[in-house]
């Protein structure tokens, strides 16, 4: 009995607690920490359409939201670094969540990227961020006609697609772990 | 020339290349994890079909969602197709879309204005 009273009064049962008083406090609906496969990207995305089905009644909303997701996850799983070495982990671990706002949804993600990398990250997201409507809409055609597939199997085109999309500038922030790499954050809404 | 058929799954498209049936379609979702794989024996059969094309040919895209990296392979296959247009022959596409999808209405137009060739936009409900 001692050793279950201990448990129920343990600093572990409080985070239990406390992570469930916020996630419904930020009405997330779908939070994950750890590699991020192609079958995670599949089982996230369909998982999420059903329950937007549910409560969404746009049909582009909902298709944003989608789109948005398949990108972010994607993104983690082919483009972060190992957080020691910083040389590319395929697949990437990394922090994804979905919640609801007052009229839209937020897609976050997190994940550990060469601090290298960081001056080519911000530019392709602030290039992108500043851009009106039609601009963003010829640079899609011009980058579309230039892409290659690289060998991560990307075509460089997540950022312009997500901000062309939901009309949204792309949140971002990179939190330093170490010398190495630092956490990438990266926040869109879709309404 | 033998019929490239590929079913659907839940990250690749259902591929119809069957010219005995006059039959050519796209339709689903694509976002597979490598996409030259999905889309190489695609870009071959039709790299072989432009040899001795139908004296009419429709593409017909039928798509509910597609990735950023399918969506360059989506290109590399209508610049294929404009390949066949240039030689003379007869070949079109229709871009079909759910009418209130105004994304992938404008998906449409947009690929329509960076092929030359015919390209058809067409809305169901």
């Amino acid at each position: 009995m001692e050793e279950s009273n201990d448990f129920g009064n343990s600093p572990f049962m409080e985070f239990v607690y406390s992570v469930h008083e916020n996630m419904v406090k930020n009405d997330i609906m779908l939070i994950y920490e750890g590699e991020v496969n192609q079958d995670i990207t599949k089982t996230f995305t369909s998982l999420t359409q059903k329950n937007l089905d549910e409560e969404e009644s746009s049909l582009p909303i909902k298709k944003r939201v989608y789109h948005v997701m398949v990108e972010c996850l994607q993104n983690i799983g082919k483009h972060s670094d190992n957080a020691e070495s910083g040389k590319p982990e395929i697949p990437g671990t990394g922090i994804f969540m979905v919640s609801k706002s007052t009229d839209g949804y937020f897609v976050v993600t997190g994940n550990p990227v060469a601090n290298s990398r960081i001056d080519e990250i911000t530019e392709m997201i602030e290039t992108v961020n500043q851009m009106d409507k039609d601009e963003i809409k010829a640079y899609y055609k011009k980058k579309i006609l230039e892409s290659r597939i690289s060998d991560k199997g990307g075509a460089g085109l997540g950022f312009i697609d997500i901000v062309k999309k939901t009309g949204n500038k792309i949140d971002f922030h990179f939190r330093k772990i170490n010398d190495i790499a630092s956490f990438f954050i990266m926040k869109t809404y879709i309404n | 020339m033998e019929a490239l058929l590929i079913e659907a799954t839940d990250d690749t498209p259902k591929v119809v290349l069957d010219p005995a049936n006059n039959n050519f379609e796209f339709s689903g979702k694509s976002l597979p994890e490598d996409v030259t794989t999905f889309y190489g024996p695609v870009m071959d059969w039709l790299d072989q079909y432009a040899e001795s094309p139908n004296d009419k040919t429709v593409v017909k895209f039928n798509l509910v969602y597609f990735n950023t990296a399918s969506s360059k392979l989506i290109l590399d296959i209508l610049f294929k197709l404009e390949e066949i247009h240039d030689e003379g022959h007869d070949i079109s596409v229709e871009w079909h879309y759910q009418e209130e999808d105004e994304d992938m209405e404008e998906a449409g137009e947009e690929y329509g204005e960076l092929v030359e060739m015919p390209l058809v936009l067409k809305s169901y409900e």
